[in-house]
């Protein structure tokens, strides 16, 4: 674009030779620059007003700009709702019988605006799909190995060692192409997660392989609205230093873009988890509201009233809130630097 | 001598063959069949080899950062092979507000980015640009100030040269009645002296220099543009000299006045003081302020020798004061232009190398000057002129630790 402006090799050292001449030349040169000395900026000072943030409105990608949710496959405000209760059969001692089919595939992952990440995933997005059932459940979940690296689906939960999806117990290694089904119990209730446990894990973690796990207790939690919230970060140079984005869902800044819709009054669960890696810790803080906090979702009574909670990686827990007052409220993580790459967002919190 | 001779023998005693053909057509033969072999190299021989085994390479180089209240911005070169989008910007682990530079950035292209963030004053910012393959390239700014406006910086540079140029060569010329009644010894020590000074100019600005280009994008030569300016102003101004010193003899054999004799120094010494105002206005330009005022002390002692030069050559004249103001117009006011053209041009590469022109420049004086250091004896390096240059080196060393806080 200022092409014109940059001198070229040539001019330089023709200028060069004739040293007297040359630093007029030079000179002249860069006189006539329209981009020299911030001769082209007067007047244009302002930055468009963005559609959040900005400048000390705080933290935003280039303003305006957000991904392909459609390249991308999936879109992070569907991802918060959607849970996959499986295919659901009655087993011969008839308890429920969920089965779900889980593909491993490898594919680029609009991430910021203009950022390509080769991520791997759990059925083609980031994170993968949160499978729930109840506590008591038999699980089968087939794993079909659709990348071109191997993987695994390793569970958090109580089940016996060859499904724990670990190299080298039971069956482990998939291979490229390869399937397996883990079958196991639906036990303990709780929130739990599942992720790839294939050397270097924090490579197959980071690269995107870790999804929700909820089995919910006996008896229903109360009627809620529910979401899923998976903290993540994309270590896009892959120097397994720390992150360049942070996120929930999977895109970085998407819930300020589009503020999760709550009502008023109404109880409002969140299944949050952490699965980030390169860093300690992650947080949870939300604006305005108190909620109650369930760690890990074991038991039905919370241990804390707050408005923030960390997570070291793999912790979870669950977040019981009602808004009762109309409006925008943000939350994000409490640590502030991966708020401002990313990890933060609003809920509006609407009458009716 | 007889080697050449023998060698070249043969070749005179040949009788020229009727069919060969003139030199100019073998010229354009052997010319269209290298462009052959290029083309077919091209053409064939890039299909032979495989395309690079790898990712894109993408190499960023921050040519100019102006800072504006909530503004940073960053002229960005691509120095590297493929071209390079940036996506996204954070500073200081922040992502921030970006304009500018939404197309990719092809070979040794340019684009302006502006951040819209608010710095504050003094403070360091690491501004990493996030491509469009997640690479990570940054920049840093190692305290932020507010970046002058253009005019504001003309008007500064315009008096800098007034005070490094014009006012110490008026100085310089002031003793001209002086001059006419100190021995010969005293001079040396002065122009020994000034040795010393522009010896230690010539260090300073050089490592200054060899700094600058390391830290630029290399793209363009880095250090060895430092040494390409260098060499290029010694040479240049020694041509100058050169051409003076022929046309000074000429001029005296016709019976010259002193007037021009002094006129052809002040040209001299113009071309010389432009040089020294690039290096002060690209010091300034590149935000080193303490370098400049540096420079601008050690050119202002140095300069008032250089009057003093200039009037040498008038002491048997009576010159009228216009005719002296002239002089030291000539002689300085290069100095207010190359300033101003110094501050301009604010590239790390190009002020890396015009401060290598002005130690080229710098290093063609001492030359210059060297000469008139010899003793009666002939000796270059005499107890006169030895103890001038270390005076020398140690004022400039003193007044460094003095101005560079």
């Amino acid at each position: 674009m200022s092409r014109p402006a940059a001198p070229s090799r040539r001019q330089f050292l023709v200028g060069g030779a004739l040293l007297g001449s040359a630093g007029a030349a030079l000179g002249a040169a860069a006189l006539l620059d329209p981009t020299s000395a911030g001769a082209a900026d007067d007047g244009t000072g302002q930055v468009p007003e963005p559609g959040h943030g900005g400048g000390v409105n705080g933290p935003t990608f280039r303003v305006g700009e957000t991904v392909d949710h459609v390249a991308n496959g999936f879109q992070p405000t569907e991802i918060l709702r959607d849970f996959d209760y499986g295919k659901v059969s009655t087993a011969a001692d008839g308890r429920p019988v969920r089965e779900w089919e889980v593909l491993a595939t490898d594919r680029d992952i609009e991430v910021a605006p203009g950022v390509r990440f080769p991520a791997w995933t759990f059925n083609s997005r980031i994170p993968g799909p949160t499978l729930r059932c109840r506590e008591g459940d038999l699980l089968r979940v087939r794993f079909v190995n659709n990348s071109a690296h191997p993987h695994t689906m390793h569970f958090h939960g109580i089940h016996p060692a060859e499904m724990d999806g670990v190299p080298l117990v039971g069956r482990g290694v998939i291979l490229p192409g390869e399937s397996f089904t883990y079958t196991f119990d639906a036990e303990p209730f709780g929130l739990h997660l599942y992720h790839c446990h294939v050397g270097p894990l924090a490579e197959h973690i980071a690269r995107g392989m870790y999804g929700t796990f909820i089995v919910d207790p006996p008896a229903d939690r109360p009627p809620a609205d529910e979401m899923v919230m998976v903290m993540h970060g994309l270590n896009t140079t892959f120097d397994g230093e720390g992150n360049q984005l942070y996120a929930v869902n999977g895109i970085p800044f998407h819930y300020m873009h589009e503020p999760i819709q709550v009502r008023r009054g109404e109880l409002v669960r969140i299944y949050l988890v952490n699965i980030l890696e390169y860093d300690p810790i992650n947080s949870f803080h939300l604006h305005g509201n108190f909620f109650d906090y369930y760690p890990t979702g074991t038991r039905l009574e919370p241990s804390e009233f707050t408005d923030t909670v960390i997570q070291a990686q793999g912790q979870r827990g669950i977040c019981e809130v009602r808004f009762p007052y109309p409006g925008r409220y943000m939350f994000h993580a409490h640590k502030t630097e991966f708020a401002d790459l990313g990890w933060m967002g609003f809920f509006e919190v609407s009458d009716g | 001598m007889s080697t050449d001779a023998e060698l070249c023998a043969p070749a005179v005693d040949r009788p020229a063959a009727p069919t060969r053909l003139p030199v100019w057509a073998l010229s354009i033969v052997a010319v269209l069949v290298a462009a052959a072999a290029l083309i077919g190299l091209a053409v064939l021989g890039g299909q032979s080899l495989p395309e690079r085994n790898g990712p894109p390479v993408e190499e960023l180089a921050v040519e100019r950062t102006v800072l504006r209240p909530q503004v940073i911005e960053l002229t960005v070169r691509n120095t590297g092979p493929d071209a390079v989008q940036i996506a996204q910007v954070f500073v200081n682990d922040a992502f921030v507000g970006v304009s500018g530079g939404t197309q990719p950035i092809g070979r040794l292209d340019t684009a302006t980015l502006r951040l819209d963030y608010p710095w504050q004053d003094g403070q360091p910012y690491l501004v990493s640009m996030l491509t469009s393959t997640g690479v990570v390239v940054e920049h840093e700014i190692p305290a932020a100030v507010l970046t002058p406006s253009p005019s504001s910086v003309l008007g500064l540079m315009a008096l800098l040269g007034t005070y490094v140029g014009i006012i110490p060569v008026a100085l310089g010329m002031f003793v001209l009645p002086l001059l006419r009644r100190v021995s010969p010894t005293v001079v040396r020590v002065l122009l020994a002296l000034t040795v010393g000074l522009l010896g230690y100019l010539a260090l300073d600005g050089g490592l200054e220099a060899l700094e600058l280009g390391g830290a630029s994008s290399g793209a363009y030569g880095g250090p060895a543009l430092v040494l390409l300016g260098s060499a290029l102003a010694f040479l240049a101004l020694t041509l100058v000299d050169r051409l003076l010193r022929g046309r000074r003899q000429r001029a005296a054999s016709a019976g010259a006045s002193g007037l021009r004799l002094a006129m052809m120094i002040a040209i001299g010494i113009g071309l010389h003081n432009l040089g020294e105002g690039l290096a002060i206005g690209s010091a300034y330009a590149v935000g080193e302020l303490a370098l400049g005022a540096f420079l601008v002390i050690g050119f202002a002692l140095h300069n008032t020798t250089e009057g003093i030069a200039i009037v040498a050559p008038l002491a048997e004249d009576r010159p009228s004061l216009v005719q002296l103001g002239g002089l030291g117009l000539i002689a300085g006011a290069p100095a207010i232009a190359g300033a101003m053209l110094g501050a301009a041009v604010n590239s790390s590469e190009l002020s890396a190398f015009l401060l290598g022109v002005g130690v080229g420049a710098i290093a063609q004086v001492i030359v210059q000057i060297a000469p008139a250091l010899r003793g009666r004896a002939g000796q270059l390096l005499n107890p006169t002129a030895i103890g001038g240059i270390t005076a020398g080196v140690l004022i400039m060393y003193v007044t460094g630790l003095l101005v560079a806080a």
